[in-house]
């Protein structure tokens, strides 16, 4: 985890963003990230994100569970202790599907989101440097990592893509524990920012 | 200019003219206010129901089941009829959630907060009555399959009890998890417009640290998509399964193969009802009729229409296959119900569970809130007779000196009382402390369905094809 430089341009509209980001990625720029307040259809691939594996993760998963169900139910009702149900083989498969299906989605499921918070790095304690205090709000932030030489540069190349504002923050790079409403070291470097900040 | 047309002929899903930011201030404000004198009074009003409800269980648990009235030949009454009107309820929210979600249905986004919180909420009731009525609840953990040293001893998993064991718990953990996922980025909206230093702090843990990144959002959009997918065959399984808790047994009017179905498409039924009756009061509220519109009451208003005539049709076929089979013992039961010591109940069910729904065939009173209200409430109403009316098939069995009649006795009523309780006590607090409605989700379909964005369609709309063609290759 590390203080990093960004370059951070806002904009309100997404159809702007959409443009920003090709011509952003058109001149060269490596985008460090866009943060939406919302799932905006369409720009993953346009920043060029592969496909999410998750699923194939949550396959994997419901497997898991399958088998666990079906092996160990048959375990004890054919090797450990089998005992005559109403006549019942010793491994009734009908009888098994309702509490393997359970297993199997249940597997699945708490698997995917224990996954995804993983893949996300997102938990309960996790801290995150939030660019502009609206981009859960209404506005879409993208930002480009910079070092001192190139970050006017970059800002005024920003500032040519349509956004509404531009500026260039310090900020911690990944994630950290540490309790929000919590002013970090690292924020003494940032000029003032606002609730209002746009 | 939006990317997606959608025609203005269709009824806008926010209404307002309302753009991103007003969309959370509206949500929002609930919860950054202060609780009203209402919320309080409802939330009192529910706490002291939980404290009747708590106070009937322990006495319950102290002096034994045999102070409910369960004998022979009625060994079940009210509590698993509770509890399978619990676990009917709860099915619309994942329905509206997960179902919709696959059928790309954009009103969901309305009512499924709401309808997802019910359902936990629900569940959670229903959960309460096998617990409790387990009479050494301390031993509760028996139904769990853990290595012992009592041969090990292993739980029946070929009993529907079971089966019950593993659906509710697995119902429950999804149903939680979906609808936690989908309020992260919701209380990172909150943690972010927070003023005090606690609600920051507390929204912050909430939000697992949720920043709003694309590739994140990506993610998301998945996992939800599968959570969903997972979602629906669970749904119909865990009604299903609960079902068998009839089915598999022997008693006539029981062991039928039209029980899964029917359970199904009534717990659908009643469970949509239940969204109506929560979400007409707080639509009202907290003020969020541009959100929850008359449109939403219509929708849901079609499924509980559907899914009643479906239950109603279940009814008639349970009749003719108990005449058409020639069974002696069927015939007998289902005259019972009609005609026998509890055909008030019986009436009750028909009246509210296959006439009352038809009523919204009719447009005016699908979009009518009152009427709305009311049939909700009357729909709730039978769907617990229908449960009550299963399970007093018992009460003539194959034994004439054995035929008796059941009435509840007061820890019965109460452990029902204290469900509502609960049931009511969750809901205040999650419509003060949790967005109602799903904040990010309506965003996504605000300039597709809200009303503004609409209004600019209309240009477009009588635009020929060449003329639109080219304005957006420009645009690009």
């Amino acid at each position: 985890m590390a203080i990093k430089k960004f370059a951070t341009a806002t904009y309100s509209d997404e159809a702007v963003l959409f443009d920003a980001v090709k011509k952003t990625r058109g001149a060269g720029y490596k985008i460090h990230d866009v943060f939406t307040p919302f799932a905006v259809h369409g720009l993953d691939e346009a920043l060029g994100y592969k496909v999410s594996d998750l699923h194939v993760a949550g396959f994997i998963y419901g497997l898991t569970g399958t088998s666990t169900a079906l092996g160990f139910m048959g375990w004890i009702f054919t090797t450990n202790w089998p005992q005559n149900f109403g006549g019942k083989p010793h491994f009734p498969l009908p009888a098994f599907i309702p509490i393997t299906f359970e297993l199997t989605v249940l597997f699945a499921a708490v698997g995917m989101v224990l996954t995804f918070c993983y893949l996300c790095q997102i938990m309960p304690g996790v801290k995150k440097h939030i660019f502009n205090p609206r981009q859960t709000d209404d506005k879409f932030v993208m930002t480009i990592e910079v070092n001192d030489s190139n970050a006017g540069a970059v800002e005024g190349f920003m500032k040519t893509t349509g956004a509404e504002h531009t500026d260039v923050q310090v900020a911690e790079e990944g994630w950290w524990y540490g309790w929000w409403g919590k002013k970090e070291q690292y924020e003494e470097l940032n000029p003032t920012q606002t609730q209002e900040l746009i | 200019m939006h990317l997606k047309y959608e025609s203005y002929v269709r009824e806008a899903l926010v209404d307002g003219k309302k753009d991103y930011h007003q969309v959370t201030e509206d949500i929002c404000a609930p919860i950054e206010n202060k609780p009203t004198k209402l919320w309080y009074l409802g939330f009192f009003i529910s706490a002291s129901l939980l404290m009747f409800g708590v106070f009937s269980v322990a006495w319950e648990v102290q002096y034994g089941t045999g102070v409910w009235n369960l004998n022979r030949t009625i060994g079940w009454g009210w509590d698993i009829t509770n509890f399978v009107w619990w676990v009917g309820i709860g099915h619309a929210g994942t329905l509206i959630s997960a179902i919709l979600l696959l059928f790309r249905q954009g009103w969901r986004t309305g009512v499924n907060r709401a309808a997802e919180a019910m359902t936990i909420f629900a569940v959670m009731c229903a959960g309460q009555f096998p617990i409790w009525h387990m009479g050494r609840v301390w031993d509760a953990f028996f139904v769990l399959p853990y290595g012992n040293s009592r041969g090990p001893l292993w739980p029946n998993f070929v009993s529907p009890l079971l089966w019950d064991v593993f659906a509710i718990s697995t119902y429950f953990t999804v149903s939680l998890l979906f609808w936690y996922a989908g309020l992260l980025p919701d209380f990172a909206t909150i943690r972010d417009r927070a003023k005090t230093k606690f609600r920051k702090k507390a929204y912050g843990i909430a939000s697992f640290g949720w920043a709003g990144s694309a590739k994140h959002w990506q993610r998301h959009e998945y996992l939800s998509l599968v959570l969903a997918g997972l979602s629906t065959p669970l749904v119909l399984s865990v009604h299903t399964i609960v079902s068998f808790d009839f089915a598999t047994s022997v008693i006539p009017g029981w062991h039928t193969t039209i029980f899964p179905p029917y359970f199904v498409a009534g717990a659908v039924f009643s469970g949509f009802a239940m969204v109506q009756t929560l979400l007409i009061i707080t639509r009202k509220v907290l003020k969020l009729e541009d959100y929850i519109t008359i449109g939403h009451l219509e929708a849901m208003n079609k499924v509980i229409l559907v899914t009643g005539s479906i239950v109603g049709v279940a009814y008639i076929t349970e009749l003719f296959i108990a005449y058409y089979s020639g069974v002696l013992w069927e015939q007998e039961a289902f005259r019972l119900r009609v005609m026998g010591p509890y055909w008030w109940a019986y009436w009750a069910m028909m009246t509210c569970n296959v006439v009352s729904p038809q009523f919204f065939w009719f447009k005016k009173l699908r979009r009518n809130i009152w009427f709305t209200f009311f049939m909700s409430i009357i729909v709730n109403i039978g769907m617990w007779f229908e449960r009550f009316v299963i399970i007093m098939s018992l009460h003539r069995d194959y034994l004439p000196s054995s035929w008796s009649y059941y009435t509840p006795s007061w820890p019965e009523v109460g452990f029902y009382l204290g469900s509502f309780g609960l049931f009511f006590t969750c809901y205040f607090l999650f419509a003060k402390y949790f967005p109602v409605i799903a904040i990010a989700e309506i965003k996504f379909i605000l300039k597709t369905s809200g009303d503004k964005y609409k209004e600019e369609m209309k240009p477009i709309d009588v635009q020929s094809e060449e003329e639109f063609i080219e304005q957006q290759a420009h645009h690009h």
